[in-house]
């Protein structure tokens, strides 16, 4: 009798690797073959993963075609299988894979449009925080706000690419117009999602680098000094963009 | 007669005798405007493991109006390694949030190391892989402070060194740990289709005294390399006749108990989930009326 360790562990591997031989000791009724049998269970852990790539990233799989994207995640799911029964975060990492996929290279801007989906999923399951008010805010506008540290909601997260991510993206989920891209344009996106939509915004020049800082904990005068290496930068703008889309869920002076 | 009040039953620390559905995103307006007469929803737990956003939210504002059924696909019960500490935890968490009627999970294994292989694999039936699977249930039992229900499983191999018969293996689990069956009806007629042995006779031996829910659902179909059927158990289209026929003969046994009806892959709209449901129901109210004229002519 094999012990029930062993026979999991060639179970197991022989799941994930289809040039494994079917592990020995497993029967079936009848005439079927035991490899036809092994296989419904490789097909089972192949098609679900897929499906929940396919489902995580709507608009990769629109932009290469499903034929294409099976493949990439046939090869994603042997590198990467699960390491936690908690799916929503598998394919955390489809995005560097895809990066380093190189039959992925043609569609160069691939793998930030996946690092953008992946942040959809993540903000859509993340912590929930009610975003300060207009008039909360307004406490902002006096003096001294170089000093201040804001904290942003916990579904806060900054993607940025060389390539027009955001256009690419809602040219996908927004069905109705197919605007035409100019993919020499960099975009930088910020993902929130102040309630319970998700949102997708396209963030100014610079404003990606202010936003990153402020994630780590950066005052709001630290942040627009990194930023400010962008001459691009506008603090204005962002600030007012900042305030507009209710990301800020805190504010406290760093004088404490 | 059932009551169609949702909340009929809702508050007595059970699922209620009726047909419950298994709750999925696109339907949670849908229920929340219109609140059907289901008598409990079941949503997969690793679902609702996220800090927050939409699934709880409308988890919250759902349960408080339903009984609840909290159904795990992800603990590796019947895996030899020790449970996941993390995962356990998760699970506890969830369980003191929502403080569900019920809580199950798989005779199957899906973890091994630290590889998680998404799909419900089969154990040999044999004593120590029972003794390993009772250890397992004892601490999931006492880390949720919660009795367990345990599905029988959709099965497409056996192993050669199983030296014991399913339903033995089941009721020898629920003798030991207290714990609670879960039994599934379709993957009853899926096993026994692909392992060719009779449903019937497998409903007719199954410890019906542990039953504390039963599930129902749609197979697909294949064929062996000898023209055979070969059954997978897909949750994705009605549940088959035999099945509803097999869920009759079970209920004869059973008894009226809580019903789902699982439908989790080309999810359809919620009027199509409804109208199984109320076939359920039917079934159920069949087999009340069946006891009482029973009992009236006793
Ligand atoms: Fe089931």
């Amino acid at each position: 009798m094999m012990a029930l360790r062993t026979l999991q562990k060639r179970f197991s591997m022989a799941l994930l690797d289809r040039t494994r031989e079917v592990p020995s000791g497993i029967r079936t009724a009848g005439l079927d073959r035991i490899d036809r049998r092994f296989d419904v269970y490789r097909n089972n852990v192949f098609v679900g993963l897929t499906e929940a790539l396919v489902t995580r990233f709507p608009v990769c799989h629109a932009l290469v075609g499903d034929e294409f994207f099976r493949a990439m995640a046939r090869v994603f799911i042997e590198l990467s299988p699960p390491r936690s029964p908690v799916l929503m975060t598998y394919g955390d990492d489809f995005a560097n894979f895809v990066d380093t996929f190189p039959p992925a290279h043609p569609v160069p801007y691939l793998g930030d449009v996946a690092r953008l989906e992946s942040a959809l999923t993540r903000a859509y399951h993340a912590a929930d925080a009610a975003p300060l008010t207009v008039d909360e805010l307004a406490s902002l506008a006096p003096c001294r706000w170089e000093q201040i540290h804001v904290e942003l909601h916990p579904s806060v997260q900054v993607a940025t690419s060389v390539y027009p991510i955001v256009s690419i993206w809602e040219a996908h989920v927004r069905t109705d117009d197919h605007p035409v891209i100019d993919s020499s344009r960099a975009e930088d996106a910020l993902v929130v999602r102040p309630d319970l939509e998700v949102e997708v915004h396209r963030l100014p020049p610079g404003a990606a680098t202010f936003l990153t800082a402020l994630l780590k904990g950066a005052s709001l005068r630290t942040a627009a000094d990194v930023a400010m290496t962008d001459p691009r930068f506008d603090l204005i703008t962002t600030l007012s963009g900042v305030l507009a889309v209710r990301i800020i869920v805190g504010i406290r002076s760093s004088r404490e | 007669m059932t009551s169609s009040a949702s909340v009929a039953a809702f508050g007595l620390g059970v699922l209620p005798a009726r047909s419950g559905l298994g709750l999925k995103p696109r339907h949670y307006r849908d229920i929340l405007e219109t609140s059907p007469p289901v008598g409990f929803f079941e949503v997969h737990a690793e679902n609702y493991m996220g800090d927050g956003g939409p699934p709880h939210r409308y988890l919250e504002r759902i349960r408080a109006h339903y009984p609840l059924s909290v159904h795990g696909v992800g603990l590796s019960i019947g895996g030899d390694q020790p449970l996941d500490k993390t995962h356990l935890a998760r699970l506890r968490r969830l369980i003191e949030r929502y403080e569900p009627e019920s809580f199950s999970e798989h005779l199957a294994w899906s973890t091994h190391d630290n590889l998680y292989l998404n799909d419900l694999l089969p154990v040999p039936y044999d004593g120590p892989t029972l003794r390993r699977v009772c250890e397992h249930i004892d601490e999931v039992q006492e880390t949720l402070g919660q009795r367990l229900l345990l599905e029988n499983p959709s099965t497409y191999i056996a192993f050669e060194q199983s030296d014991m018969a399913e339903v033995d293996f089941l009721s020898e689990v629920a003798g030991r740990t207290g714990c609670g069956l879960l039994l599934d009806v379709n993957n009853v007629f899926v096993s026994a289709t692909n392992h060719a042995y009779d449903a019937g006779a497998y409903l007719d031996a199954f410890p019906v005294e542990h039953v504390g829910e039963i599930h129902l659902a749609g197979f697909a179909e294949d064929q062996d390399d000898a023209g055979g059927r070969l059954l997978i158990d897909a949750h994705g289209t009605p549940v088959a006749d035999i099945v509803w026929t097999l869920f009759e003969q079970a209920l004869k046994r059973t008894g009226p108990v809580p019903t789902l009806i699982e439908w989790d892959n080309d999810v359809p709209a919620f009027p199509v989930l409804m109208k199984e449901a109320r076939k359920a129901d039917r079934a159920l109210s069949n087999e009340r009326c069946r006891r009482q004229a029973m009992f009236a002519t006793a």
